[in-house]
């Protein structure tokens, strides 16, 4: 067994939650310039140069990348022979707590009903996955809720096939309008169950932009919604252009012989995503 | 490190602007239309809206006047020691629709923010002669360099949902709805189709 002490693992998530915020990676940047150089409408090539500077700005200054700097998604893989000194969650919590109080990061989490907000920006929301191995992997994914909003799901009958799922992912991103922040990522997760679907669309965010689906039907589908979306002409912040989405990712699990569940995760522009191994 | 060199070209193109704004400036701003915001403004999201809503319920006056005013749907990231403010982009719009219409009537002039409004905020604008503009979203970093002071002004306890006054210099920004009732992101949806 290799051993993990809750102080490294606090410390790491702090740091992670710091950058998180302020830096985009090199994924979403790669993106927005290929954005701005292929967009039509000048106005939305104005508005892709303004994102580039923004995230200059916060890299350079350590100023959030928007203001809206999430409730933390922490998606944990633990190897089954690494040891924890002390509780792997207190440690997690810890983590983000310090790194948006350290950060100067927007505390935004509060209570549902009273609306009191906690100061701390935790409880985060943790994801736990048990893989082989003895490495501890943290990806972390501070989610604005402009865009968490604008998500969905649908329990569709299986007569429905493709197109009901390319009609439902299309009509949710389009029908949101300038609201996300677009142009936007659109995570989808696609069969399982109802939970299953959902925790599928926001796992998806974390695939590295360019990269398509393994499998090639997949893949395919992705292509063909992400043209759809950007053909419908909400554009870039809802001003217009061919760049509604940026990217659309598809994960899939196997569904029940009476179910087809999609669920549709809508990620803004400002694609804050990072990950640590330790 | 300068400011110059992180503004990209667009900036010089805007129409400038001065707030609180002028009446007939305001009659004129047309949906579409790219400015540049200076002056002062507030602003408040979500609990703003609501403690606003609760002091009118109770009848007592809001802590600000808001006529001829813009008020600015922002819940800025705290700010570091030596800066004015945190990320200060704009929140979505139309979760405020609810309490705007009441706001309008009290006179506010314009709302800023992201997103489309409701039927009932764009009944109310026209009737009021009141404006709605977006700026952009997810730009918080950047837009906070147009903000050159911001004080607390009411509700402290609300943390990122208090009302700030801000005064800002060449804050960009895009009129969405007009007086005349045009509606911008309708003119961009009929233009795609």
């Amino acid at each position: 067994m290799r051993k993990i002490t809750f102080q490294e693992i606090a410390a790491a998530v702090r740091q992670l939650t710091m950058e998180a915020g302020t830096q985009l990676e090199p994924d979403i940047l790669e993106a927005l310039l290929v954005a701005r150089d292929t967009e039509e409408s000048l106005l939305a090539r104005h508005v892709l140069e303004l994102f580039i500077s923004n995230a200059d700005i916060a890299s350079r200054e350590k100023i959030p990348v928007c203001q809206d700097t999430g409730v933390a998604v922490l998606f944990v893989a633990i190897g089954q022979d690494v040891r924890v000194e002390g509780s792997l969650e207190d440690a997690l919590q810890e983590g983000v707590q310090r790194g948006y109080v350290d950060g100067y990061l927007r505390k935004s989490v509060c209570d549902p009903l009273t609306r009191v907000n906690s100061g701390t920006n935790t409880p985060a929301v943790i994801h736990y996955e048990i893989t082989s191995g003895d490495k501890l992997h943290i990806s972390m994914l501070p989610k604005g809720c402009g865009s968490e909003n604008m998500s969905g799901l649908i329990m569709l009958p299986p007569s429905a096939g493709k197109q009901g799922v390319i009609d439902f992912v299309v009509e949710q991103a389009v029908k949101a309008g300038a609201n996300p922040c677009p142009p936007m990522v659109v995570g989808v997760g696609m069969g399982g169950t109802f939970e299953k679907a959902a925790y599928l669309a926001k796992k998806s965010l974390l695939r590295p932009l360019a990269a398509a689906s393994p499998r090639h039907d997949i893949a395919a589908l992705e292509q063909e919604i992400l043209t759809e979306i950007n053909r419908r002409g909400v554009g870039v912040q809802g001003l217009g252009g061919n760049h509604t989405a940026l990217a659309v990712h598809i994960e899939s699990f196997p569904t029940h012989i009476a179910s087809l569940p999609v669920a549709v995760n809508i990620q803004c522009h400002a694609h804050r995503h990072k990950e640590i191994v330790l | 490190m300068s400011l110059l060199r992180y503004r990209p070209d667009f900036f010089d193109s805007l129409r400038a602007v001065n707030l609180p704004f002028d009446a007939e400036v305001l009659s004129s701003l047309r949906a579409g239309e790219l400015i540049s915001l200076t002056g002062t403004l507030y602003t408040g999201r979500d609990q703003t809206h609501r403690r606003f809503e609760a002091l009118l319920d109770s009848g007592e006056p809001l802590p600000i006047d808001l006529r001829g005013q813009l008020l600015y749907y922002v819940g800025p990231s705290p700010a570091q020691p030596g800066q004015v403010i945190g990320a200060a982009g704009p929140t979505t719009s139309y979760r405020m629709d609810t309490y705007t219409p009441r706001l309008l009537e009290l006179g506010l002039a314009a709302t800023m923010g992201k997103g489309g409004r409701s039927p009932q905020v764009r009944q109310a604008m026209e009737q009021h002669q009141a404006i709605y503009l977006a700026t952009f979203g997810g730009a918080g970093a950047l837009l906070s360099k147009c903000i050159k002071e911001a004080e607390v002004v009411a509700f402290e306890d609300a943390g990122p949902e208090a009302l700030f006054r801000f005064r800002v210099e060449e804050f960009p920004a895009v009129v969405i709805n007009d007086v005349l009732g045009h509606d911008f992101y309708e003119m961009v949806r009929q233009d795609q189709s």
